[in-house]
């Protein structure tokens, strides 16, 4: 800690000379990059809609209420298939992305000048991309429906599971697996036996976290005709329902906390 | 690690084998789960549509599709590809910024250590209201508020900013050594200068983590919300495959996949020298 001579009295800074000014520099352009784009932002916006918000918000809280409860017999139906999409997707997911993940994990690759690059690259794709411009993607080649949506999920859980599960298992104790590979196991029997015990409980415990956060995503992706209640939440927009869409919120929102629940009823009984 | 005995069979005159005991002990219980397990998936598989014409139509799709993901357009849309990644930059950095202002305070209110009862059920319960919709449908509503363009978009991230960053900063607070803030108490600190001095160079580090991560996020999002008009790529990006023009599609995707590379990269870079 830089400590200063001011005539007798010693004061203490937090930084010294050269870096408060690199300090003062950086925030000093961070700032005027968020002014800068604050403005393209604001000359871009019509404020006369921005005062009015809170008069149109009003209004459209008026068209929701009271929510039309009536519907929500015709939504068992969307809220099952939302629940199948997550789940179904979840499994494909993790299905693709368990191999992935060995192959991307500095320990358990085969190469970690060719394949890990590639496996990881893989990793980042697949969570660069949303789940919804997936979904965009697979309604074009398989039509709407839920095998889309399930596709879409499948494909955006492989680099979110396949990134934890890595790192679980470049975090495992070489030891054990030292240890079975002294008893001269082979490749196969190395992994069974001294790898995937160690990552079992995260690799369950990731899964189902992956799926608490599935079941939200499948819960919009009916808006691009992947199946779903999303579907039922674009007709009643598209129909000026607001009434209806109120009741699918109430849904979603039920659908929702009842899978927080259950991830961590489901993660407490495997950590 | 001995073997169980009940996961031995010592039958005479053959060799003793080791099995690995089941991961739950109970076998009924371990049955009806598997059954059960079976029994949902077979119902879930029942109830996907697979239209099988469709998919073979599909086929021919799929190849046009990816013949087109191999050839990459930027150039005959290039302008509105480029107004697109531009606003959905400046949405990133404006909204990650509002983000991060407002999740300092509800992150210090949510945490049971420092906040007063009232102040820390308000919070939890403005932190959880804000992570409950997805940020789709949170588009949806202000878009309808705040009318189109990319001002509902940043409203859109801002609250989706703070659910993320409040929480993880409220559980970091929760988990500090409560020795250092007692040391400056013990100096005559205000509430403040003990939050300012104790707590904030505690959790400093992780915290610009989880920012630098959050604008990752949030300029992914930002691809997303612009299909209910939203503001920025994303509405470049749907218009592009309601025209099927897939070759723009695949470079507006290649674009959106290298910016969040440079970001990670870049993000990388930082924490390495903050840490």
């Amino acid at each position: 800690m830089p400590v200063e001579q001011q005539g007798d009295t010693r004061i203490w800074r937090r930084r010294d000379r050269k870096a408060a000014l690199r300090h003062f520099g950086v925030t000093l352009a961070v700032a005027a990059l968020v002014v800068f784009c604050a403005t393209i932002i604001s000359d871009q916006t019509t404020w006369e809609f921005v005062g009015s918000a809170p008069l149109q918000g009003a209004d459209l809280a008026m068209r929701m209420w009271p929510p039309r409860l009536s519907y929500l017999t015709e939504l068992w139906g969307p809220v099952i298939d939302t629940i199948h999409i997550a789940t179904l997707g979840t499994i494909l997911g993790v299905m693709i992305a368990s191999p992935l993940a060995f192959l991307a994990a500095n320990n358990t690759t085969p190469s970690r000048a060719l394949v890990r690059p590639v496996a990881l690259a893989l990793l980042v794709t697949s969570r660069s991309v949303n789940s919804i411009i997936w979904a965009l993607m697979l309604v074009v080649i398989f039509g709407p429906g839920m095998l889309s949506g399930i596709i879409a999920i499948a494909l955006r859980s492989v680099g979110f599971c396949g990134k934890l599960l890595y790192e679980a298992i470049e975090e495992i104790d070489a030891h054990t697996v030292e240890a079975v590979a002294s008893t001269g196991a082979s490749r196969l029997q190395v992994l069974t036996f001294g790898v995937i015990p160690q990552i079992a409980p995260a690799f369950a415990g990731i899964s189902v976290y992956r799926w608490d956060i599935n079941i939200r995503e499948a819960t919009v992706l009916g808006l691009v005709g992947a199946g779903g209640i999303g579907m039922a939440l674009q007709g009643a927009i598209d129909t000026l329902a607001w009434s209806r869409v109120s009741v699918i919120f109430l849904v979603i929102l039920g659908t929702v906390v009842l899978s927080e629940w259950v991830s961590a009823k489901a993660r407490a009984a495997v950590i | 690690m001995s073997p169980a005995p009940s996961s031995t069979t010592p039958t005479a005159g053959a060799p003793r084998r080791w099995r690995r005991p089941p991961h739950i002990a109970n076998a009924r219980t371990r049955w009806a789960l598997y059954i059960g397990a079976t029994l949902y998936l077979l119902w879930a598989l029942s109830s996907v549509d697979i239209d099988v014409v469709r998919l073979f139509e599909g086929m021919s799709r799929a190849r046009t599709f990816f013949a087109a993901a191999l050839t990459p357009d930027f150039f005959t849309r290039w302008s509105d590809i480029r107004a697109g990644i531009l606003e959905s930059l400046t949405m990133t950095v404006v909204a990650t910024v509002a983000g991060i202002a407002l999740s300092i305070p509800l992150g210090l209110g949510a945490a049971r250590n420092l906040a007063s009862r009232p102040v820390y059920l308000i919070c939890r319960a403005i932190l959880a209201g804000t992570r409950a919709f997805h940020e789709i449908i949170l588009a949806i509503m202000l878009v309808a508020m705040f009318g189109f363009g990319p001002f509902a978009g940043v409203v859109t991230l801002v609250v989706s900013t703070i659910g993320f960053l409040g929480k993880l900063i409220a559980e970091d607070i929760e988990a500090i050594q409560w020795n250092a803030v007692e040391a400056v108490e013990s100096a005559g600190a205000s509430w403040l200068q003990r939050v300012v001095y104790a707590v904030l160079p505690q959790i400093m580090p992780r915290f610009i983590g989880l920012s630098l991560y959050r604008l990752d996020i949030n300029f992914r999002e930002s691809a997303v919300i612009g299909i209910v008009g939203a503001g920025g790529i994303g509405a470049t990006l749907t218009t592009a495959f309601d025209r099927y023009e897939f070759e723009a599609v695949s470079a507006i995707l290649i674009l959106i996949i290298t910016t969040v590379f440079i970001a990670e990269y870049i993000a990388g870079a930082i924490r390495r020298k903050v840490l």
